[in-house]
C-alpha cells in the first residue's frame, strides 16, 4: 500500500444474485413455477376455448356478435349473441352507475369522517360483502329484493314514465327487468369499487386536504374540488376493476333478469334482456355439439371484454395520476 | 412574567390568546398558553420537537379541531372576539386567519393560477378582477416573476421553494389578517428559504405573521418576537420565555432558554 506505487487492481469477483442456499432455491422455484403457471393456465383456457369455438365462429361469421336470434332447431341452425352482448353491458353499466356515488361515498365516510372503531367495522362489514357467494345473492334477489326492486320499478313508471322510452313498461308484472339485474349486481360491485376508492383516499396527501380546510373550504366544497379531481384516477380504475366483475357475474344475474333475444337498448324497467354470462348458464344444459360450440364462443367474447376492460383498468390507475411519480 | 414583556409594544393587539389548554383524548398537550401577536409583528414560536408550538399554531385557526379527540380550553381573541365562542363557524375564522403548512402542497390537480384562485373557488367567492388579484398575490409572495409566464402550467412543475412561495400566495389571495406558517422552510433548500423569508419580511407590515421554526436563526432573522415552548418529562408544553426576539436570544431570562437558543439541546 505504498502511496507511489502503481494502484493494483483486485481480482474481479463474480457476483450473484441467484439464490445459494437450499431452502432459498425451493422457494424461488416454486414462485417460478407458480408464476408462469398462471400465464400457462390463461393460454391454455383461451387455446381450448378458441378449439371449440372455432365452428361456430365459421358457420356464425359476423352476425354472431350483432343478431338478434338463437335458434338451434332452425337449419341451418342460427346462434347470435347481440341481446346478450348489449344486455351484458346495459347491465353492468346500470349496476355501476347505482354502485359507484355509493362506494365513494362509503371510501369517504370511511377515510375522512368515521372514528377509528367506526370505520374499521365499516370496512370489516364492506368487505363481508365482498364474500357472499353470488348464488346467496342470486337467491336473495330473486326471492327477497326483486319484490322491492319491482316496486322502485313500479314508482319509476308512474313518475318518470313521462320519459320517453326508458322508463316504459307493459303489464303489470315488474319482475326480471335489467334495473333490477343492475340492482343486485350493484350490491357485488360496491365493495369492490369501496376497497380501491378507500386505499387512493388513504394514500392521499392529507396535507391537500387540509390547505383547503385552511383555505376557508367547507368539507363538500373540499371534495368535489379537491379530494375528488386528485383521486379521479384511482377511481375510474375501481370503477372499471368493477365493471368488469359486473360483466363476468353470471349466477345472481341468472336468478333475477328475463332472457329475452331482443336487444332492449334503455328500456331499463321492462322485464326484457340478459347477459352473455347468464344466457351460456341457462342453455349449456341442453346444448348439442354445435350449439356449444356457439356458447364456448360466447365465452371466448366475454373474456376478451373482461380481459380489456381489466387491462384499461390497471392502465388506467396507473397513468392517470402523474403527480404521483414526483 | 410574560405579560410584562408584551405592553411595550404599542400596535394595537390583533391576536391574542388567553389560558389556552388543548387535549388530544386524555392526554393534555399544552398547558396555559398566554401570549400576544400584535398587528404587523411576525412572532416566532419556538421549542424542541414535541413541544406543541404546532398544536398551538393550529388553535389560532382551529385547523386542531380535525384531529379526533381534540380538546380546548381558553380563548383566542381576534380582534377583540373570541374565535371559539358559541356561532362562530370555523370557516369564518380560517377566512381570516390563513396557512402555510411545513411540506409545500399545492392542489396537485392545478395549475398556478387555479392555486392561486382556490381559495375563492373553495368558498365559493366571486372576484371580478381574477386576473389582477393572481398578479397580486404572487407578487406579494415574491413569486411573481418566475412564473408570470407559464401561469397555466401544472403547480407541480415548481421547484420545492417556488411551490412554497405559490402556497404563501394561495394563502394572500384571500386576504387574510393573520398568516399562520408552520415550519414553512423545513423543507426547503437554504436559498428557497432565503426567498420566503424576505417574502415574509415584505408581508409583515401588512398583517400579523406567527411562525414556527425550529432555525434559531430564522427566528432571528425574521421575527420581532419570540415564545419559546417546552415540554419537559411528559408533561403538557407550555411557555417557557416571550419577549421580544432581541431579549429571548440575547438576555434570556430562564436558564432553559439560554441553553436551547444556545443549541446545548433540542
Amino acid at each position: 500500500m505504498s502511496p507511489q506505487g502503481e494502484t493494483k487492481i483486485p481480482a474481479k469477483r463474480q457476483l450473484v444474485t441467484k439464490p445459494s442456499r437450499t431452502a432459498d432455491k425451493v422457494f424461488f422455484g416454486l414462485t417460478s413455477v407458480a408464476a408462469n403457471f398462471s400465464i400457462v393456465l390463461i393460454l391454455l383456457i383461451l387455446g381450448f376455448l378458441l378449439y371449440q369455438a372455432w365452428p361456430a365462429f365459421q358457420s356464425q361469421g359476423f352476425s354472431f356478435f350483432s343478431g338478434e336470434t338463437w335458434d338451434s332447431s332452425a337449419t341451418p341452425q342460427i346462434f347470435q349473441i347481440g341481446p346478450m352482448l348489449w344486455g351484458s353491458v346495459l347491465v353492468a353499466l346500470l349496476g355501476m352507475v347505482i354502485a359507484l356515488p355509493l362506494a365513494i361515498s362509503l371510501a369517504y365516510f370511511i377515510e375522512f369522517m368515521a372514528a377509528k372503531k367506526i370505520a374499521a367495522v365499516a370496512t370489516t362489514l364492506v368487505d363481508l360483502l365482498a364474500a357472499i357467494p353470488s348464488i346467496v345473492i342470486g337467491l336473495w334477489g330473486f326471492a327477497v329484493f326483486g319484490p322491492v326492486a319491482q316496486h322502485w320499478a313500479s314508482l319509476l313508471h308512474d313518475y318518470l314514465g313521462w320519459i320517453p322510452y326508458v322508463f316504459y313498461h307493459e303489464g303489470a308484472n315488474y319482475g326480471g327487468s335489467p334495473f333490477i339485474a343492475g340492482l343486485v349486481v350493484s350490491v357485488m360491485i360496491v365493495p369492490i369499487i369501496t376497497s380501491v376508492t378507500r386505499e387512493i383516499f388513504s394514500q392521499m396527501d392529507r396535507d391537500v386536504v387540509n390547505a383547503s380546510i385552511a383555505l376557508g373550504a367547507g368539507r363538500a366544497a373540499t371534495f368535489r374540488k379537491v379530494i375528488l379531481p386528485t383521486a379521479s384516477g384511482g377511481i375510474v380504475g375501481g370503477a372499471l376493476l368493477g365493471l368488469g366483475r359486473a360483466l363476468g357475474e353470471t349466477i345472481a344475474i341468472f336468478f333475477v333478469l328475463n332472457l329475452v333475444f331482443h336487444i332492449n337498448f334503455f328500456q331499463v324497467i321492462n322485464g326484457e334482456g340478459g347477459t352473455v354470462a347468464s344466457m351460456i348458464v341457462s342453455k349449456f344444459g341442453e346444448a348439442d355439439a354445435s350449439e356449444r360450440s356457439a356458447l364456448m364462443a360466447s365465452g371466448i367474447v366475454l373474456f376478451v371484454l373482461t380481459l380489456l376492460i381489466s387491462a384499461l383498468s390497471s392502465y388506467i390507475v396507473k397513468k392517470a395520476q402523474p403527480w404521483r411519480t414526483n | 412574567m410574560v405579560e410584562t414583556l408584551l405592553t411595550e409594544s404599542n400596535a394595537a393587539s390583533h391576536l391574542e390568546a388567553r389560558g389556552v389548554h388543548v387535549w388530544f383524548g386524555q392526554r393534555q398537550v399544552l398547558q396555559d398558553v398566554n401570549l400576544v401577536f400584535p398587528s404587523n409583528q411576525v412572532t416566532a414560536l419556538i421549542g424542541p420537537s414535541g413541544c406543541g408550538k404546532s398544536t398551538f399554531i393550529r388553535t389560532l385557526n382551529r385547523m386542531h379541531e380535525l384531529i379526533p379527540g381534540a380538546g380546548f380550553a381558553g380563548q383566542i381573541l381576534l380582534d377583540g372576539k373570541d374565535i371559539y365562542e358559541d356561532g362562530t363557524d370555523a370557516v369564518d375564522v380560517r377566512l381570516r386567519v390563513g396557512m402555510v403548512f411545513q411540506k409545500p402542497n399545492p392542489f396537485p390537480t392545478m395549475s398556478i393560477r387555479e392555486n392561486v384562485l382556490a381559495g375563492l373557488r373553495l368558498t365559493g367567492k366571486k372576484n371580478p378582477n381574477m386576473d389582477e388579484l393572481v398578479e397580486t398575490s404572487l407578487r406579494r409572495a415574491s413569486i411573481w416573476n418566475e412564473v408570470k409566464d407559464r401561469l397555466n402550467d401544472p403547480a407541480l412543475s415548481l421547484s420545492g421553494g417556488q411551490q412554497q412561495r405559490l402556497c404563501i400566495a394561495r394563502s394572500l389571495a384571500m386576504d387574510p389578517a393573520v398568516l399562520l406558517m408552520d415550519e414553512p422552510c423545513s423543507a426547503l433548500d437554504p436559498g428557497s428559504t432565503r426567498r420566503v423569508e424576505e417574502t415574509i419580511e415584505e408581508l409583515a407590515d401588512q398583517m400579523t405573521i406567527v411562525i414556527v421554526t425550529h432555525n434559531m436563526q430564522q427566528a432571528q432573522r425574521v421575527s420581532h418576537q419570540t415564545a419559546f415552548f417546552l415540554s419537559e418529562d411528559g408533561n403538557p408544553g407550555g411557555v417557557v420565555e416571550f419577549g421580544t426576539t432581541e431579549q429571548v436570544f440575547n438576555q434570556p431570562v430562564d436558564p432553559r432558554t439560554n441553553d436551547y437558543v444556545n443549541g446545548h439541546f433540542g
